[in-house]
């Protein structure tokens, strides 16, 4: 009989192993040796001597970026837009979907899924592109139209309290169709016979929907929104890189931590706090998916993400 | 009083469902309209929805002087080909890895990927190994590998793959065919919806690709074509000077608002073309996760 060793073990599992091989290979180099790397942000960085050459830094970098008064400043807008993105969206999307299952016939429902979803196949770059088209003040089409009504044209570009709204719209608008395709599948697998029950109990269509459509999408919504809650200190740098760009003037509502890191990385190539604040939103990020998780373990274990 | 609540819910449907579905595709009707207006009527009356001059001279501009439009088609196109390819391989291999119910180390392994879903070391770490260490700067490499592989695809392909009955794994092995020749001969012609869906997801994502070119490109011969858009809209006198650099002799003055527009319809143009057809697959795709989620 053969005994079962860990050499045994490597040796059956031995093609599966290599299989794995190049996987492994990736996310230690791509993935955990970058974790080694937060290091950098207790170090003051030099080009010569490297991640592991430069002097120790201690606390430093930490402290500086805290003391900017920049970290309060992009770890509120990171929160706060992702808050409204995840409720604006879902509701969006499951509102559509219903109304998708709901109405119109077959062409009618294909047709308005296909627009729907059309937003989400171009890049930020476009999207960005599309944005200066309609918020521009000299020829931006919104602007256009508030001169053809006889209307003051509205500065967009240096105003930062248009924003969020602006910045929430857009996230909906490029979101709305894979999110209304996921809550669609949810609401197709629905049980028909639960309608017919509450087709006989007397209920109308819009206790149905309450009573028997929207119960059934909880385990879909919890795990989209358990999800996104995991990233709520990630901001989307492809569209606030390419919404706003390096306008400074619109910082104070528009910078997230990624695009902050980014500038500090690239253009005033302040590495180690670069780095700090890299860690900052990590060690953020972590610890709310552990608590998010742990609390919806306590709360029904199978719902949970891990 | 039921035939009233249908109605009044049907014309609620109806109505918001084609505010939102005008509101999804308006602005590309804008971004066409005006890259078919004449320069001055943008000018005077700012982007319309129809052209009320329609002229197709940022086109003709346009295509006067392709090379750098052509090159950086070439690029998207390559690095598009080689990075939905390679990928697929990877993702799908190491998932069958995964999806093997008697390899004793999945779970380790599993948890060793997902792990890095949670936590990250962050931007800073990461582009000084791409750059510093790894010498990536100005390479095609720096363009494919950093989306080649994506825990969430191998988590999906995987899920997808455990739903392939144990029996025909079984049955190969006692035929005598090997870990990998089960993947290649069994496993993967039985996972073509996943295998198209994640080939999507991928081809998408390297399609529009910028993020990677902002970072690691600054050789014109490498930008991508949604990087080389988002260079040409921040800047129309990079533009100018890359026309005369073609050999233009630039006399008339460019029309630079529709030919921005004209651009951004270019670099779209491929994913707008294929989208009827994809969208189909996508749809499926994510019916798909979505059931398994």
């Amino acid at each position: 009989m053969k005994r079962h060793t860990f050499w045994n073990d490597l040796k059956n599992y031995k093609v599966l192993l290599l299989m794995l091989a190049p996987a492994v290979a990736f996310f230690l180099l791509f993935a955990y040796v970058p974790m080694a790397g937060i290091v950098i942000a207790f170090k003051k960085y030099d080009y010569a001597g490297g991640i592991f050459g430069s002097a120790w830094n201690g606390l430093e970098n930490f402290r500086f970026f805290f003391e900017s008064g920049d970290a309060w400043r992009v770890t509120r807008n990171t929160a706060l837009y992702n808050i409204a993105f995840i409720v604006v969206n879902n509701a969006l999307q499951i509102f559509a979907a219903i109304m998708l299952f709901e109405v119109g016939g077959k062409w009618f429902r294909k047709l308005t899924q296909s627009a729907l979803f059309l937003p989400y196949f171009i890049s930020w770059v476009v999207v960005g592109a599309i944005a200066y088209n309609l918020l521009n003040y000299d020829i931006g089409t919104v602007n256009a139209l508030l001169r053809g009504f006889g209307m003051e044209p509205i500065d967009i570009y240096n105003t930062p309290s248009y924003w969020p709204y602006i910045l929430v719209l857009v996230s909906a608008w490029k979101s709305l169709g894979y999110g209304t395709v996921m809550y669609l599948a949810a609401i197709t697998g629905i049980d028909t016979e639960m309608y017919e029950a509450a087709e006989i109990d007397g209920a109308n269509i819009f206790q149905r929907i309450m009573k028997v459509t929207i119960p059934n999408l909880y385990p879909t919504i919890i795990i989209l929104v358990l999800l996104a809650v995991g990233n709520i200190f990630r901001g989307d740098f492809g569209m606030f890189y390419n919404m706003i760009g390096n306008n400074g003037l619109l910082f104070s509502s528009t910078d997230v931590i990624d695009t902050y890191v980014f500038r500090s990385l690239i253009t005033s190539n302040d590495i180690g706090m670069s780095a700090a604040a890299g860690v900052f939103q990590s060690v953020l990020g972590f610890i709310t998916i552990m608590s998010v998780n742990y609390a919806v373990r306590r709360y029904d274990k199978d719902r949970a993400l891990f | 009083m039921k035939q009233l609540d249908r109605k009044i819910f049907s014309g609620i449907g109806y109505v918001s469902l084609i505010i939102l579905a005008v509101l999804c595709i308006f602005p590309f009707i804008l971004v066409v309209s005006s890259s078919l207006t004449e320069e001055s009527k943008i000018v005077t009356d700012g982007y319309q929805f129809i052209p009320t001059v329609f002229s197709t001279e940022a086109y003709s501009i346009l295509f006067k002087y392709p090379e750098q439009m052509i090159q950086a088609y070439l690029v998207t196109i390559g690095v598009t080909t080689a990075g939905t390819v390679l990928g697929l391989f990877l993702t799908s291999m190491t998932a069958y890895a995964l999806s093997r119910k008697d390899f004793k180390w999945r779970n380790g392994f599993s948890f060793f990927f997902f792990f890095t879903t949670l936590f990250s070391g962050g931007l800073v770490p990461w582009y000084l190994l791409m750059v510093n260490y790894l010498d990536m700067k100005d390479t095609p490499l720096a363009l494919v590998l950093p989306l080649m592989l994506n825990v969430f695809y191998i988590i999906v392909m995987k899920s997808f793959m455990s739903s392939i009955p144990e029996a025909i794994v079984e049955s190969a092995k006692i035929d005598g065919a090997g870990d990998f020749r089960i993947y290649a001969r069994l496993v993967l012609p039985l996972s073509k919806p996943a295998l198209a869906t994640i080939g999507l997801f991928l081809a998408l994502a390297y399609w529009n690709d910028w993020y990677n070119a902002l970072l690691f490109i600054s050789d014109d011969k490498l930008m991508p074509l949604q990087y080389y858009l988002y260079k040409m809209l921040g800047n129309m006198d990079g533009m100018r000077k890359a026309m005369m650099g073609a050999g233009a002799v630039v006399t008339t003055a460019i029309p630079t608002e529709s030919l921005k527009m004209a651009m951004t319809v270019v670099a779209t143009g491929p994913i707008l073309l294929a989208y009827p057809f994809v969208q189909r697959y996508f749809v499926q795709g994510l019916t798909i996760g979505a059931v398994k989620g």
